[in-house]
């Protein structure tokens, strides 16, 4: 049985290696996810809009993305945005910003999926209200429908944000630097892969777990007061 | 993007030579062979691991509704755990750290990743059993304990076939997720459809690889999402669920 020893992982050590890499994968979370819920709001009005010019085009988005898997996603995205950009003369990516285009474009799918049911959880009454005070299509939905939906929706747009967390680990595949590859590079530097495996799972799961925690907290609250 | 030259799949993928025959043509390893091979791998990891986590999901499910405070707190504890690190960095530690610190545990890599991605979503097949049962009337959990039997044949006779029929659905959702999941495995070197993807496509345009093989993701997922809709209808009760 091989010695565990963790006593190369000083603070200085973490700072050096880890903290990039944290810092990125907060950045990509964070970022994924705004973006994401914008454009997944816009994918989840095309879809209830009615037009099928608008529901066919969403609908296809969402469904091819959702059944490839992400890894197959994050490297047809590393391989393609500089053909596709290529033409603007803008076809040097680093594979961060490459990460980050593809996981607000990826994430969009799941968050339409939840943004298009809190819409529909919101009773048929509020929008003929809405209607009924002379608002238009567009005043509805803003100023009634969506605030509703969206607070309706918030503890699972954030559990969803919670796996968008763990997801960007994925950005191995295309060498970006987040937590992950942190970690993994110090256990390279000092020779010791195994503890910086250990390690690095647990500091997701620490993350992770406090931040379901408190989701979980956050859906009683507004239980409360639905 | 280089032009379409499908007759790639019927080269050698080391000497470059086009074979007799583009698929199992002996003496030749051409790049049909190499696809057909990782979609073999991809299969057998996902449906092994299918197994694992339906097997350990459903025990890790009916411990979290158990009265015992002991064994629901062991069950939380499992949950939570394999839900809240990612499934890239738990194959990592299967497979470099575990075999290292429990040579009992020194299996083939085949087998720590489906035991990696088994246990993995064993705990979101967790999640769902345990919704399953907890959907059921508390009334069914006393009438069986009401007729005499035991805990374990309350579960049995009682709760278990209601509950695994209500998860059918999301259950056939998680099978079509660990197809997907499964690319994970070319982290460790499984040589895997992602594999095949990432080696390949370094030689030839990327296109003309990456295509094939999203499609047969996309092919498999639905093929399980199809044989799942053959087991709900196969088991479904009259009168009740929809079942017509």
């Amino acid at each position: 049985m091989t010695q565990l020893d963790f006593s190369f992982l000083t603070w200085d050590v973490l700072v050096s290696f880890v903290s990039k890499g944290l810092w990125f994968s907060l950045q990509l979370t964070f970022s994924a996810m705004v973006g994401g819920i914008v454009l997944g709001t816009l994918l989840a009005l095309m879809r209830l809009s009615g037009k099928w010019w608008l529901e066919k085009p969403a609908a296809i988005y969402v469904d091819t993305l959702r059944s490839i898997p992400l890894v197959m996603v994050i490297l047809w995205f590393y391989l393609l945005l500089p053909f596709a950009t290529g033409a603007l003369g803008w076809s040097n990516f680093a594979p961060e910003t490459t990460a980050l285009i593809t996981f607000t474009l990826f994430e969009a799918t799941y968050y339409s999926e939840i943004m298009r049911a809190g819409i529909q959880s919101v009773s048929k009454g509020q929008v003929f209200a809405g209607y009924a005070l002379g608002m238009n299509y567009k005043q509805t939905m803003g100023l009634v429908v969506l605030p509703q939906a969206f607070r309706n929706m918030l503890p699972v747009l954030l559990t969803q944000t919670i796996v968008l967390f763990q997801d960007t680990s994925l950005v191995y595949a295309i060498g970006a630097y987040d937590l992950l590859k942190g970690f993994v590079s110090a256990g390279s530097n000092f020779n010791r892969p195994m503890e910086t495996y250990l390690v690095a799972a647990l500091v997701y799961l620490v993350i992770c777990f406090s931040l379901s925690m408190l989701v979980r907290r956050l859906q009683k609250k507004i239980a409360i007061i639905r | 993007m280089a032009s379409w030259d499908w007759q790639l799949y019927c080269t050698d993928m080391v000497t470059a030579e086009v074979a007799p025959k583009c698929f199992g043509a002996p003496g030749y390893d051409t790049y049909l062979d190499a696809m057909m091979r990782g979609w073999g791998w991809t299969m057998f990891v996902s449906i092994l691991g299918l197994l694992v986590a339906l097997v350990a999901g459903s025990l890790i499910g009916v411990l979290r509704t158990a009265p015992n405070k002991k064994l629901a707190l062991l069950g939380e504890a499992w949950t939570e755990l394999f839900r809240n690190i990612p499934l890239i960095v738990q194959l990592f530690v299967w497979y470099h750290v575990i075999p290292r610190l429990f040579p009992v545990l020194d299996l083939p890599p085949s087998v720590l990743v489906v035991i990696a991605i088994g246990l993995f979503t064993s705990a979101r097949v967790a999640e769902q059993v345990k919704a399953g049962i907890l959907t059921l009337p508390k009334g069914q959990r006393y009438a069986g304990q009401a007729l005499g039997m035991t805990l374990p044949q309350t579960y049995r006779y009682v709760l278990l076939p209601m509950a695994f029929r209500i998860v059918i659905p999301p259950l056939t959702s998680e099978s079509m997720n660990i197809v997907k999941n499964s690319a994970v495995a070319f982290a460790v070197s499984i040589p895997d459809l992602a594999q095949f993807s990432l080696q390949a496509s370094e030689q030839s345009s990327f296109v003309q690889i990456f295509l094939p093989v999203t499609i047969l993701y996309f092919v498999s997922a639905y093929a399980i999402n199809r044989v799942a809709k053959v087991i709900e209808w196969y088991v479904r009760v009259p009168g009740i669920l929809g079942a017509k």
